[in-house]
């Protein structure tokens, strides 16, 4: 075995530093292998060695909490013995590399995080940023990037029914493709990953090792330069159908009694899943090789445990009982091969082809990697932006139908039609995507659970704390507005290179902002992930901390959605206006600004306005709902009239503001709601101290607001269906 | 009536179906692993939608040659209601029990929505809870549902009364909007929309309901 020179350990992405602490945990100079093991265990992806210090402040509990971060997903009790389980997790820079197999891989992967921990995965979705649609590669990614969702998302029979798709220059070199899939367990049968039992058997479960994805983790730690894409043979290939088995073979064997402890082999592979499972377990584990089933010949050690082959599992089995398990596996045409054993030596022994190759302590590698407390620089605050100093437009109601048919407006029918997002026979009716908050029915009961994906990543660049809030906030209300009661949220934090302190200050900003939001809003974190160096030459995105949020309605039957129901029915405002167009939508698209500051969320506003919404759709007093984000009033109102074909007729109470201001201004905690009876409605406002007015009614096929003028309900629909496939449709674009 | 659905590796819409036969026939619905081979004591055969063997080669090729396949085909031959939706209708064609094939959708893309289908022949055990030239709403979810036969063919099964179902707006490709296609006999249906997605109002509609409850109705009497 060669020398470990500093060339080899710079490769290996350690820092001098960090091979100091290696030389030191190891009392000796390690071999090649145990290098390899500890650069990926140490990585940012793995050991989030930037970000701990930052993350352990975030809210991670209450009384519905069955488990929080630190495990493959969160858990949350939705009553009836229901767990929910889900994460949200990146694969930004595989995705971009190889769009079709970096976005499947990152679906795949996370399904395993929630099947692993013993649920049956129900729903996904998929919050995705590219480039400008102008630029070269953005056709080319989201062909990819999308068809690879759907190439194993409708594969799995796990319907894909939300998330969010925009375009920002940020994203030109480095898009963010962060995948979210919520599972259903039997909270009495929850699966960990703590190994116990000395002398049980470790047995690996799935697809075979080759030598894809090698190193994996280690490139999604690092910044991307122009010769990136070289880096191709390190994205690994997904196979659906293989996760399909391993799905069915897991949930199998998970009504038996025989798993101790259970893993996935996401990043890092074989190396991650065990130290985990062992470290978590606080005991050691013998590996034997030579057992691990190969795909390719001649594996060398290294390139087993570095492997991140997709579809591979890691089980601790209790002893006895792998005759039946075997069974189970084969019925599925699944390898089934014990390659280690539970020991209480507290250490990790590999051996290969009868000797020993590598040694490690599992503790120190495992629990005492580094945790960096970065230098960072607090985002500037803007300066003020008065409605005054932004220019009317012209035409108001043009600019509606701009802002509908803009890139980032504008239906993404043509994306989420690619993914089965009806299979499993529960994706309700009004929770179909295209709505606030995806909804599927808990099988077999009246229940359901509301989901929706949620970032302004303009706000957070211009105030990482408001920006952190609102992200957390419109989840809440696209769940709120259904009737759903929001319960916990998963955070995809997507940032630049965390050793510039700008974009150190900003992930610190935007994990408080979240911190905020989530004890305010009872709403806490359950999982989550970091992705950081998302830069391409110095670069970097706006920071997009992702946030997947989960609510829950007892009543399925309540539920409402965002389409107008009924002519006559009258349109009521929820929520105050003040006409804030600082880093608004209107801003960016009509008056191609960025400027101002980002809107304040009043996270007390946001409960309240939040708790009385849910209450009076519960309560029947609401027939549909909308919450407010970008485009402000005059956008929600568009979006609830194109959903159903229904016109109305809105007064103008812009009164001192002017009126674009009011139509376009992005005020936090809003909601559009129509009801029978607004008398009512606007009483029970005023009496829970909620700010309500009724601004118009549901009437014909226009969409009319006085001052502004009129528009027909189906050419806004038409301009607002059109500008997806016109793009992906470019004669310039050759699907291949 | 006893029915059941065959399970493939990477079927995934077993369950729905289940569900859904379930719903208009009141007692449980089996499910048969595709390595038995007794269909004996089921009057309807069942073949879900989904991603046998991952339609890793030709959509339905591997599964059509499972050990289950051999019997559904003398359940067919026998003259008892064999019924394939979507992936279900691949294997079907591919097993030979259907004319015709599914080739790619014409705009490459997998695609899933509700589409308007005309229902062509309402005299069948399959059909039966509709009127002939009546529309209905069902999904559609799939990449490769783009009906093909020879000239022959078409000419033959459209003479035969054999087109159930045809598209208001055809979404794939299919010749002469095909959307679900009988045998000669009448007693195997294959298509590409999903009725069974479409049984309970809180998911969308009920526009598949009436063929459940019609296959129910017509297999008892």
């Amino acid at each position: 075995m060669s020398a470990i020179t500093p060339e080899i350990v710079a490769e290996h992405g350690l820092s001098e530093d960090e091979y100091k602490m290696v030389l030191e945990i190891m009392g000796r100079e390690p071999n090649i292998n145990e290098l390899g093991i500890f650069s990926v265990m140490w990585s940012e992806h793995c050991s989030y060695k930037s970000s701990k210090k930052w993350l352990k402040t975030l809210p991670t509990k209450a009384p519905w909490v069955i488990c929080g971060p630190g495990e493959n997903a969160g858990i949350i009790d939705i009553g009836d013995d229901d767990a929910i389980i889900f994460k949200m997790e990146s694969h930004n820079h595989p995705s971009y590399i190889e769009p079709y197999q970096g976005a499947a891989t990152g679906v795949g992967g996370i399904m395993r995080d929630v099947f692993t921990m013993g649920a049956r995965p129900i729903a996904n979705l998929n919050a995705l940023r590219f480039g400008v649609p102008e630029h070269p590669k953005t056709r080319h990614l989201v062909h990819g990037v999308v068809e690879g969702i759907g190439g194993y998302g409708n594969c799995m029979g796990v319907p894909t029914v939300g998330g969010e798709v925009e375009f920002d220059a940020s994203y030109d070199g480095n898009i963010l493709v962060n995948a979210m899939c919520v599972g259903l367990a039997d909270a009495k049968n929850i699966f960990y990953c703590a190994a116990a039992g000395i002398g049980n058997p470790v047995v690996y479960v799935g697809s075979k090792t080759g030598r894809d994805g090698i190193h994996g983790a280690t490139m999604a730690s690092t910044e991307f330069t122009a010769d990136t894409e070289e880096k191709r043979p390190t994205v690994q290939v997904g196979d659906p159908f293989t996760e399909k088995l391993l799905l069915e073979a897991c949930l199998e064997l998970m009504q038996t009694d025989a798993i101790v402890a259970i893993q996935d082999m996401g990043a890092a592979g074989l190396t991650s899943s065990s130290f985990e499972m062992a470290s978590s377990g606080g005991v050691g584990i013998d590996m034997n090789l030579d057992n691990v089933p190969q795909r390719e010949e001649n594996m060398t050690p290294y390139e087993m445990m570095l492997s991140e082959s997709q579809e591979r599992m890691l089980m601790v089995l209790k002893p006895g009982k792998e005759e039946m398990a075997k069974a189970i596996f084969e019925k599925w045409e699944l390898d089934f091969s014990i390659i280690g054993t539970i020991t209480n030596t507290g250490r990790m022994r590999l051996f290969h082809g009868g000797e020993v190759v590598a040694d490690l302590p599992i503790n120190p590698l495992a629990q005492a990697s580094p945790e960096y407390d970065r230098p960072y620089v607090p985002t500037p605050k803007r300066a003020p932006l008065a409605p005054g100093d932004v220019k009317a437009p012209a035409d108001c109601m043009a600019t509606i139908k701009a802002l509908v048919s803009s890139p980032n407006g504008c239906s993404k029918r043509w994306v989420w039609e690619q993914y089965d997002h009806m299979v499993m026979g529960d994706t309700t009716g009004l929770g179909r995507p295209g709505g606030d908050a995806a909804m599927v029915r808990i099988h077999g009961s009246q229940k359901a659970i509301a989901m929706s994906s949620d970032v302004t990543p303009r706000y957070v660049f211009a105030d990482p704390v408001e920006g952190g809030r609102q992200a957390v906030a419109e989840t809440y209300r696209n769940i709120s507005a259904t009737g759903a009661l929001p319960m916990a949220i998963t955070d995809n934090m997507n940032f630049g290179n965390p050793q510039r302190p700008e974009i150190m200050g900003q992930f610190v900003g935007a994990v408080q902002g979240i911190g905020e939001a989530c004890i305010a809003l009872d709403y806490p974190v359950v999982s989550g992930n970091v992705s950081l160096y998302n830069e391409t030459n110095g670069q970097g995105i706006l920071p997009t901390p992702t946030i997947g949020g989960v609510g829950v309605i007892q009543d399925v039957s309540k539920a409402v959605g965002m389409g107008f129901v009924a002519q006559g029915e009258a349109i009521v405002l929820i929520g105050a206006t003040a006409g804030h167009l600082g880093c608004s939508q209107y801003l960016a698209e009509i008056e191609g600004r960025k400027d101002g500051p980002a809107p304040h969320v009043d996270l007390v506003a946001e409960r309240k306005n939040g708790d009385f919404v849910r209450g009076q759709i519960l309560a029947g007093a609401i027939t549909a709902c909308h919450d407010l984000s970008s485009g402000g009033l005059g956008v929600g109102l568009a979006e609830m009239a194109m959903k159903s074909g229904l016109g109305a007729d809105v007064e103008d109470q812009s009164g001192e503001l002017p009126l674009h201001a009011w139509l376009f201004g992005e005020d936090q905690a809003r909601y559009l709601a129509t009801t029978k009876d607004a008398g009512a409605l606007l009483a029970a406002a005023k009496a829970a101290g909620v700010v309500a007015s009724q601004i118009g009614i549901v009437d014909g096929k226009d969409l009319t607001i006085a001052g502004a003028g009129t528009i027909s309900v189906s050419k806004l629909s038409d301009a607002h269906e059109k500008w997806m496939p016109d793009y992906m449709a470019h004669p310039d674009f050759e699907v291949g | 009536m006893k029915a059941c659905v065959i399970v493939f590796p990477a079927s995934n819409c077993d369950r729905d179906m289940k569900v859904a036969l379930e719903r208009s026939l009141g007692s449980p619905v089996d499910m048969v692993w595709h390595r038995e081979t007794d269909l004996s004591g089921y009057d309807l055969v069942t073949i879900p939608g989904g991603f046998s063997y991952g339609d890793y080669l030709r959509c339905g090729a591997m599964a059509a040659r499972s050990p289950i396949m051999a019997e559904v085909v003398k359940h067919a031959q026998r003259g008892a209601p064999v019924l394939g939706i979507c992936n279900g209708f691949q294997v079907l064609c591919e097993s030979g029990l259907l004319p015709g094939v599914l080739m790619r959708n014409a705009h490459l893309k997998f695609i899933c929505k509700d589409v308007s289908l005309k229902v062509e022949n309402a005299n069948t055990i399959f059909t039966s809870g509709y009127s002939s030239g009546e529309v209905v709403t069902y999904p559609v979810a799939h990449h490769d549902g783009n009906y093909f036969t020879d000239a022959e063919t078409l000419k033959a099964i459209e003479g035969n009364g054999q087109v159930a179902f045809r598209y208001v707006n055809n979404p794939n490709g299919s010749i002469n909007d095909i959307a679900g296609v009988l045998n000669k006999a009448g007693n195997v249906l294959g298509m590409m929309p999903h009725p069974e997605r479409l049984v309970d109002p809180l998911l969308g509609g009920i526009d598949g309901k009436p063929m459940f409850d019609g296959l129910v109705k017509s297999l008892a009497a």
